[in-house]
């Protein structure tokens, strides 16, 4: 698979008796969502922790555009391209909307080691920012302090900051949550259209958007892989309808 | 001009003025009583650099104010013995002038501040405030236990040390001095909030893990700051040990960390000013109620918590309100 972004082999993380990630391999793809459904404490936030570095696997491998990620710390890994959002919106409270997203293209656009000019006056930073912000359609608001913003525009926020890293792969942790059905919607849209800039492994619990998005879909439970596929292959498949979707029918 | 930006300068001014009031009304105390002031409230702003841009509630920043004391004590008195500091591989003498102490004692707690800092921010919370604490109290047992620069009783500096083309013994002269290293590392201050360091160091006390998924390494981030904030304290301590002209274990003692950080904290934690604010009110509290009552740190204890609990911006965020990041 000469097009895989990110390959997971083998990866087991344990905590106490519990197996938290049990022997998952996956991979995605470039141009592809690659959507990771499962119950809730089947360990789908744990393996996005040991991709993006905040937790060590204990064993297996993580590569990331070829490379092992085992000895790059979460800001490395993040410089090499990973993009990622997270459960409960992950912001600096303090700051404006835009001052969020300059702090994100100041991590790729050089050095945060300048200790003299003020980056309010720093034109690059404060334009890369700016276009950022209008991809996501939070361009008004970008002089709110973003404790003040919405929860959905938080998330938009987010997605904003992950995108100024200009990421070679999105992980994006629940976007849907805590979105009303019209939010829901219009980020539906802005992920299909993402996906032609990068590829998005989609952790969600919102069916209706995993099944209208995702190119291919891995089921976990109890920190195993039952099954990858296609969205009908998944949909077809009569031990995750047992294990998983058959709760909703 | 905001509010804020009304009462730094209002501040700054009264600083300036009240010297020469006091010179006119022939009270040459208060003189070294404000030049105090600008020198507790430079410890301040380097502390402010660490606690408040960057979140490290360091307890220790005594060990820094203390060193650079020390560094000015040690360095004088060679000179005044005409004894040099170290004789081999090369000779290293001793000097009585501003301008060579400043940078060594500025260099020596920048050092020192890696080394702590090193070790201390792998650590956050709790842990950190015990281990800064601990390494503060380390040094300050060395300099008692050390006879050679006086240990316990402290070290005398006979002749305060000389700047170029200044008396220092005249105590407006050395005010002025203390003054412009004030404004200096105020500018300085200003400078590091607003650039991209400073912007970085404010995203990691507001959210470390944000930062570190956005590509910047909080540590790194953090211990230059730490080290900023060690070597702006330190050079308060040489200045401190001038003003004095005597420098003491008790400098170096966690009374002393409190004390820089009751600064920060009553003039607000964060603000540019607030560590200006806090000292000077700390030693009008200090000078008016301890003539009233020598339990004025009772007093000072029941502000400090009313600070805490109702006006968490300190003194400046109650004139000017809640600080703007823009």
């Amino acid at each position: 698979m000469a097009d895989a972004v990110l390959q997971i082999d083998g990866l087991n993380k344990q905590f106490g008796a519990l197996k938290a990630t049990d022997n998952v391999s996956l991979d995605v793809r470039d141009g592809e969502i690659h959507a990771l459904i499962g119950p809730n404490g089947a360990g789908k936030s744990t393996l996005i922790q040991q991709i993006s570095g905040l937790l060590r696997p204990d064993s297996g491998t993580i590569r990331f555009l070829g490379r092992d990620l085992a000895p790059l710390s979460v800001a490395e890994r993040a410089q090499r391209g990973l993009g990622r959002t997270f459960q409960v919106s992950s912001i600096a409270p303090e700051f404006s909307a835009l001052r969020n997203v300059m702090l994100a293209v100041q991590a790729v656009d050089g050095s945060s080691f300048r200790f003299f000019r003020p980056v309010m006056k720093d034109r690059r930073l404060i334009d890369a920012a700016r276009a950022v912000l209008e991809d996501v359609g939070l361009s008004d608001r970008a002089d709110i302090i973003a404790a003040e913003l919405s929860h959905g525009e938080r998330r938009q926020l987010e997605m904003a900051m992950a995108l100024a890293l200009r990421p070679k792969l999105m992980l994006l942790d629940e976007p849907m949550a805590g979105m009303g059905p019209e939010g829901s919607k219009q980020l539906t849209a802005f992920l299909d259209a993402l996906r032609r800039q990068v590829p998005i492994l989609l952790i969600e619990h919102d069916m209706e958007a995993v099944f209208s998005l995702a190119d291919r879909i891995s089921v976990l439970v109890y920190g195993k892989v039952i099954a990858t596929g296609t969205v009908e292959e998944i949909r077809n498949n009569a031990q995750v309808r047992e294990a998983y979707l058959g709760e909703e029918d | 001009m905001n509010r804020e930006t009304l009462f730094n300068v209002v501040l700054l001014l009264a600083l300036l003025v009240a010297p020469f009031v006091a010179l006119q009304m022939d009270e040459p105390f208060y003189v070294s009583l404000v030049t105090r002031v600008a020198i507790l409230a430079l410890a301040g702003v380097g502390l402010n650099i660490a606690l408040g841009f960057g979140g490290m509630v360091s307890f220790g920043h005594a060990a820094f104010f203390g060193v650079g004391g020390y560094v000015a004590g040690i360095l004088s008195q060679h000179a005044f013995n005409y004894e040099p500091l170290v004789t081999w591989p090369f000779t290293i003498e001793g000097t009585n002038q501003m301008l060579v102490i400043w940078p060594v004692a500025l260099i020596v707690c920048a050092l020192l501040a890696l080394a702590i800092g090193s070790i201390a921010l792998r650590t956050s919370g709790v842990y950190f405030i015990m281990i800064t604490l601990a390494f503060a109290q380390m040094i300050y047992y060395f300099a008692i236990s050390w006879p050679a620069y006086g240990g316990e009783d402290g070290l005398s500096i006979y002749v305060r040390n000389g700047f170029p083309g200044v008396n220092t013994m005249n105590p407006m002269s050395f005010f002025l001095i203390c003054y412009g290293v004030l404004i200096v590392c105020l500018v300085l201050s200003m400078l590091i909030r607003d650039s991209r360091f400073g912007a970085a160091l404010q995203a990691a006390r507001q959210n470390e893990v944000r930062l570190a998924s956005t590509g910047i390494a909080p540590f790194r981030i953090r211990l230059v700051a730490f080290v900023i904030s060690a070597a702006i304290t330190g050079i308060a301590g040489a200045l401190y040990a001038d003003l004095n002209r005597f420098v003491s274990p008790s400098s170096l003692s966690w009374h002393m960390s409190g004390e820089i950080m009751v600064f920060v904290i009553l003039g607000g934690v964060g603000r540019l000013f607030g560590p200006v604010a806090g000292a000077a009110l700390f030693i009008v509290f200090e000078f008016y109620l301890g003539g009233v009552t020598e339990h004025w740190q009772l007093f000072l204890g029941l502000v400090l918590l009313c600070v805490v609990l109702f006006a968490r911006g300190g003194l400046i965020g109650l004139v000017a309100g809640r600080a703007r990041h823009g």
